[in-house]
């Protein structure tokens, strides 16, 4: 499977034969052996222990924190209080700097803490936070879009962190419209006018890794460690709210065991920071699950959608109206309401769209990103009602996404990039996999759905490469390796461009003090961007090697060509490694390669810029429903994604699969629920249910389409999220098909369903 | 107030002082350094923290370490031996089971309980065997067909037993819907 490149002129696939094969995971032995290090596996010699202090309440008033009984505690070395940090508080953010390194004055969510004790055991920290007498008093609470939005409701947050802002007095923090066409003109000439509103519930992460940070002084500096998915972009947070250069502040960021997300930005590592220097000593903090349900969660939505079709099916219109349900602290919740909102009109050629979105803060655990990225909620929306207008303009699904579907090359966004892939052959691929247009079994229902979302926008990766003197390979990469196959990847495109085996290939991550910078991992840019700052980087060794066969050989440069690890001279060909061990000559030494991946900002964009590419999925599903109980069985499960070219099969597959599996969470069973005061009642996996082996479809398939037509190394688009987008829509058009309900809620649990039933029985019968 | 627990982790007889309110998964992470075995729910729901004790699995988060006094235990870290790794952990890697990794010693602990007993197991038993192990990353069909595959391993004479990479992963299931079905 390895990089022995073959020279083959047609340039296809026979040229790269390690680029789209299933190498083994670089770092699997690790995984497999229980060797692998996360976070809270790191031996730290004299390391006290964390515990957070917080009151049981979605909004209280703080008053005075007694720490004397803590302090009591045998083994209990400190405990930080809002008073033992710099005020003004220091707050940080990455859109907003609002979030507090310990909440002061007041909690805004459940769980927001206001003390954290350090201990020298987990025994002592736990016991310690137990004894910090917190005088609290609860205050009134929002935790729904109603309620935060009602006249006269409290507000979330303090209106002086934003104070030239218009919404500053209200619990919007922001809205976004987009849209192009006049939809009063497209309206006036329509067949048929589908509408609805639709609901997407407060859903959790639920990495099996719980957070977990570790901090150290380190010098005159700090060092901090966290399965963060931004090593350099939690360097510059910690820099800036300590007052510290970066290069003093090093991020250590070992493999997260999952993210999807939820740990992309700063959360406690600015508390420890703190923490560590006040004590003098490493400190760490492993959240419990039920912790990490209060750290992250995805935004809840209410979305209208309101679609003018012609006769023919094509789209006149669209229009859309999202309200997202963020928490109490920004983190990166709304951009995810801008990014999901800005292509959510959907992959289709619509002359006239109109977009409005609001994040709307409440009292509940702060939302951030969670794969997909704000998209997930309007596509349930927006596919639904293209599923609810086939069954009015009497138009199967499939043909009428295959009429409005852009083309590759057309503009379906004015200003952003065209479409990238050719949709409509992922569609009939997965139309033609489930069976569409032959009867399904008796009792079985078909849904089809599509899912866009936008790539990154901007980005920026170095990379570097060491090609050492006997042709094996370091590759230095800022990327996180959080499951998705980052490490592989890089790998794979070490050895194919340089020659070696793959196992000759190394892949250093996760020290800032070491790999070059990255902006971060996420948007499912990791093979695109690094990607492609590794492929520079190793581009850039071989033009080394290449002046070395030059001046080896007495050729000139330009009659020589170095690719896929072989140097071609006129008349014969070389490996590299042949040509390294002549050129580097007596001293040995290295040849080391740099290289950059980057995406342009573009300042006019809505979005600050266009989409490097666009990640595209189509599911098509059959279920059926159990009339006597609401539970739906899925017996086959297509997904389809335009992944522009898999550099890896398996990894893409395992992607694809785990984003779809992924899906049928929150589309049959994941839901937070809050009890009327604004807590969390299903904290924690007891009674908060994700996908097991139990769950899966009866079968899953997943095929991709492969036209080389993305911007990565290769032809390679991103992909890690698209399987996740089209889920719900696809299952809940596969319950209609079967039943006949249309539910516009979710999760589409046996109860939800089961009334749906009922309510269709009675109708039936009026 | 610590007792003395004395106990067998991977072939090893250890003898440890610990916190009698402390569970198996606090002393092999904190007092043993064995932190293969992960730490997720702390309820017995996620099955991070899998580990064989006296041959069956257990969540080692819901065992007192006390409990486990006199007992064999084996943990992620045992399953490789003499640096080798067993049909299971080749099998997981070959099949690509582990993306981000961290349920996979308890995925592994799991299954290695369950080819214990039925050494040829169903794709429904292995369904079941496994239920208890939360992956998020839900890489359930490759960890299924690693298991599956694992046992055809085992149970193949030791000259044949070359691993037959893949041919699972590029099964159609749409022509051979058993295709994911262990031979009986």
């Amino acid at each position: 499977m390895t990089g022995r490149a073959g020279a083959d002129p047609s340039g296809g696939r026979g040229h790269e034969p390690d680029i789209g094969g299933s190498p083994n995971r670089v770092g699997g032995i690790g995984r497999v052996t229980g060797r692998q290090q996360y976070v809270a596996d790191i031996p730290l010699d004299d390391a006290l222990h964390v515990k957070l202090v917080t009151v049981d309440a979605p909004r209280a008033r703080i008053g005075f924190i007694d720490k004397a009984a803590a302090l009591r505690v045998p083994g209990v070395h400190l405990v930080m209080t809002p008073d033992d940090l710099p005020r003004p508080m220091p707050r940080f953010g990455p859109q907003f700097r609002d979030r507090p390194v310990l909440a002061v004055g007041e909690t805004k969510f459940h769980g927001d803490p206001v003390a954290a004790v350090a201990a020298e055991t987990l025994d002592a920290a736990e016991e310690g936070a137990r004894q910090v007498h917190v005088a609290w008093e609860p205050l009134p609470a929002v935790t729904t879009l109603d309620g935060s939005l009602a006249a006269g409701a409290p507000l979330v947050q303090d209106p002086e962190l934003r104070p030239d802002d218009p919404f500053a007095g209200t619990n919007v923090l922001r809205e976004h419209r987009y849209g192009w066409g006049d939809i009063e003109a497209a309206a006036a000439d329509v067949h048929v006018v589908v509408e609805g509103t639709y609901e997407f519930p407060m859903v959790t992460q639920f990495a099996i890794e719980p957070h977990a940070y570790v901090a150290a002084p380190d010098g005159g500096g700090i060092a901090v460690w966290s399965a963060t998915q931004h090593p350099n972009w939690l360097q510059r947070v910690l820099a800036t709210i300590l007052g510290l250069p970066l290069a003093r502040v090093r991020v250590l960021s070992p493999d997260p065991g999952g993210a999807f997300g939820g740990k992309q930005h700063a959360k406690y590592e600015p508390l420890l920071a703190f923490m560590a220097l006040r004590a003098g000593r490493p400190v760490r903090l492993v959240l419990t699950l039920e912790e990490t349900f209060q750290a992250v969660r995805r935004g809840a939505a209410r979305v209208h959608v309101r679609s003018g079709f012609r006769d023919d099916g094509r789209l006149a219109f669209r229009e859309i109206d999202a309200d997202y349900l963020i928490g109490a602290y920004a983190d990166i919740a709304d951009r995810t309401v801008a990014k999901g909102s800005y292509t959510s009109a959907g992959p289709y050629a619509i002359p006239a769209v109109r977009i409005r979105a609001r994040s709307v803060l409440s009292h509940t655990v702060p939302s951030t990103a969670f794969r997909g990225f704000g998209n997930p909620q309007q596509i349930w929306a927006v596919e639904s009602n293209m599923d609810e207008a086939s069954r009015v303009l009497g138009i199967y699904p499939v043909e009428l996404r295959l009429r409005n579907l852009a083309n590759r090359g057309e503009t379906f966004i004015p200003g952003d990039t065209p479409a990238d892939g050719i949709w409509t052959e992922a569609v009939e691929r997965a139309a033609r996999r489930i069976g569409w247009g032959s009867p399904a079994p008796a009792g079985h229902g078909r849904g089809i759905a599509v899912g866009l979302k936008s790539g990154p926008t901007t980005g920026l990766s170095h990379a570097t490469v060491r090609l050492l003197a006997d042709g094996s390979v370091v590759v230095y990469s800022g990327t996180s390796d959080m499951g998705q196959g980052a490490r592989t990847i890089f790998a794979q495109i070490a050895a194919h461009e340089l020659g070696a085996p793959l196992d000759w290939v190394t892949v250093v991550m996760g020290d800032t003090a070491v790999v070059p910078y990255d902006q971060q991992t996420s948007a499912s840019r990791s093979s695109v961007i690094m990607g492609n700052a590794v492929l520079a980087a190793c581009r850039d060794v071989q033009a080394k090697v290449r002046a070395m066969a030059a001046s080896l050989e007495d050729v000139p440069a330009e009659a020589i060509v170095v690719e896929a690890g072989r140097v071609r001279l006129p008349g014969r060909e070389l490996p590299i490694r042949d040509v390294l061990a002549r050129g580097l000559g007596r001293l040995g030494g290295e040849v080391t390669g740099l290289g950059e991946g980057r995406k342009e900002a573009d300042p006019e964009h809505p979005l600050g810029g266009t989409a490097a590419f666009y990640e595209f999925n189509c599911t098509a599903v059959e279920v059926s429903v159990d009339e006597a109980t609401g539970d739906i069985t899925v017996h086959r499960y297509v997904t389809v994604s335009d992944v522009g070219r898999a550099l890896n099969a398996a990894q893409v597959r395992g992607q694809d699969e785990g984003a779809a599996i992924m899906g049928l969470g929150h589309t049959l069973m994941e839901r937070l629920l809050l009890d009327a005061d604004g807590r969390i009642r299903n904290l924690g996996a007891i009674d908060y249910k994700i996908p097991t082996t139990l769950d899966l479809p009866a079968s899953i398939e997943s095929e991709v389409v492969e036209n080389g037509d993305g911007p990565g190394p290769y032809g390679a688009k991103g992909m890690s999220e698209g399987a996740l987008l089209p889920v719900a829509p696809a299952i809940a058009a596969a319950v209609r098909d079967a039943t006949g309900v249309v539910i516009r809620d979710l999760p589409l649990s046996p109860e939800r369903v089961w009334r749906a039933l009922r309510e269709r029985d009675a109708e039936a019968v009026r | 107030m610590t007792s003395s627990l004395s106990l067998t982790v991977n072939d090893r007889p250890r003898t440890v002082s610990i916190e009698p309110h402390h569970t198996l998964l606090e002393v092999l992470r904190a007092d043993l350094g064995l932190t293969g075995t992960k730490e997720c729910c702390l309820v017995g729901e996620c099955g991070a923290c899998t580990v064989l004790v006296d041959g069956r699995s257990v969540d080692s988060c819901l065992v007192l370490a006390v409990e486990a006094n006199g007992s064999e235990v084996v943990t992620v870290e045992g399953l490789a031996l003499a640096g080798a790794l067993n049909s299971l952990q080749q099998a997981f890697l070959d099949h690509g089971a582990a993306q981000c990794g961290f349920c996979i010693p308890g995925q592994l602990m799991a299954a290695r309980a369950l080819l214990e007993t039925s050494p040829r197991p169903s794709r429904a038993e292995v369904e079941d065997g496994l239920a208890g192990n939360l992956c998020r990353c839900a890489g359930y069909e490759q960890i299924i067909e690693a298991v599956l595959d694992a046992a055809e391993r085992d149970a193949a004479p030791t000259a044949a037993r070359s691993p037959d990479r893949g041919a699972a992963a590029e099964a159609d299931p749409a022509a051979t819907p058993d295709a994911n079905l262990a031979p009986q």
